[in-house]
């Protein structure tokens, strides 16, 4: 069996208050998987959506996802099919943990599936979120941003940060 | 104007990561297979994950884990599911596997559209504790599909995990591009 160090930082930004978008462009391609980890709060509530591409971002309704979430009374769930985003969280001016398990981002062969898990301390139905999105496009991803459903700013001091994970 | 990520290489400070390596890794080549299993697992770290996507030609099912090959009723599990219109929670005991993604449609076997799996295994080498097996899934296929958080023991007398296998319920092979990765991380 081979066996190397991996789960590496590939690129991280922090918000300053007055942007709506962060945006990871050139991502490299030598990993299998990426893991990204958002610590951000919103000057608006609605979803953080993730938008993927190659050479572009992709705003087309190529993207779907399914959520299931509790907020410590009942848990749900429900679907969105033809979507311009993914969407990894319910987010608003409560800090917002999540984490994005991109799989096989780098193939050529296959659709892109995330799985998502994240929290958030003050929103009714979604304390606790996860969902796993679909982008219908079998393109290598290399640029990713993510940006309020409601076009709000990330607040000063929130971060995103993506780790690459390479399989033997 | 967006902000642009930093590139890691133009951070100052330690970005060296060793803790989490890659031991192994299964890719399912055009003829399809029937199973996937990590064999001869170092004991050199203290937790494993192992990360994948899946897919199938034939039914949709679950995929079914085994420890060391051990197929005897000694695997039990709990499992929380959203399919897009409602929750729900469940849990077997006495089973001869790990029931993995089976709240809903399991593997896909929708063209291009593969479920992706996290898989974390801790203190895997342990001879004094029951091991345990946590899960995230999903497949979302534009219409259908589900998220699964699951957890399962293996109440075998507690034994080092040496091997670890996957097969799909019902015996339905894994397709092309079908990928797993095995990981170890240091404690």
């Amino acid at each position: 069996m081979a066996a190397g160090a991996t789960y590496e930082p590939i690129a991280t930004a922090t918000a300053t208050g007055s942007q709506s978008e962060i945006l990871f462009t050139g991502i490299s391609q030598a990993y299998t998987d990426l893991v990204i980890v958002v610590q951000a709060t919103e000057s608006g509530a609605d979803g953080l959506i993730m938008g993927v591409g190659n050479g572009s971002i992709d705003t087309g309704t190529n993207y779907s996802f399914t959520v299931l979430r509790g907020n410590g009374s009942a848990a749900s769930s429900y679907r969105v099919p033809n979507y311009d985003a993914a969407q990894i969280g319910m987010v608003n001016s409560t800090i917002n943990s999540i984490i994005v398990h991109l799989q096989n981002y780098s193939n050529t062969t296959t659709y892109k599936t995330m799985l998502t898990r994240g929290n958030n301390t003050n929103w009714s139905n979604n304390q606790v979120y996860s969902s796993v999105n679909l982008w219908r496009s079998t393109s290598a991803i290399n640029q990713i941003n993510f940006k309020n459903g409601s076009i709000a700013n990330h607040t000063a001091g929130s971060t995103f940060t993506l780790y690459g994970i390479a399989a033997a | 104007m967006p902000i642009l990520g930093v590139i890691a290489s133009a951070i100052t400070g330690n970005l060296v990561t060793t803790a989490y390596q890659s031991i192994a890794t299964v890719t399912v080549g055009s003829g399809g297979q029937s199973d996937i299993t990590f064999t001869s697992i170092p004991a050199t770290y203290k937790h494993l994950q192992i990360r994948g996507i899946a897919r199938t030609g034939g039914a949709n099912e679950r995929i079914n884990l085994t420890f060391n090959s051990d197929t005897a009723s000694n695997y039990s599990m709990h499992r929380l599911v959203g399919n897009g219109s409602a929750d729900s929670a469940s849990a077997q005991s006495s089973q001869s596997a790990l029931w993995i993604s089976s709240g809903y449609d399991g593997v896909s076997n929708t063209a291009n559209t593969f479920t992706a799996y996290v898989l974390d295994v801790l203190d895997y080498t342990s001879t004094s504790k029951t091991k345990t097996l946590r899960a995230l899934d999903g497949l979302d296929k534009n219409g259908s599909g589900g998220i699964e958080f699951s957890s399962g023991g293996w109440f075998k007398t507690p034994e080092a995990i040496t091997t670890i296998s996957m097969s799909i319920q019902g015996g339905a092979t894994f397709a092309q591009y079908t990928h797993f990765a095995l990981y170890g991380v240091k404690g």
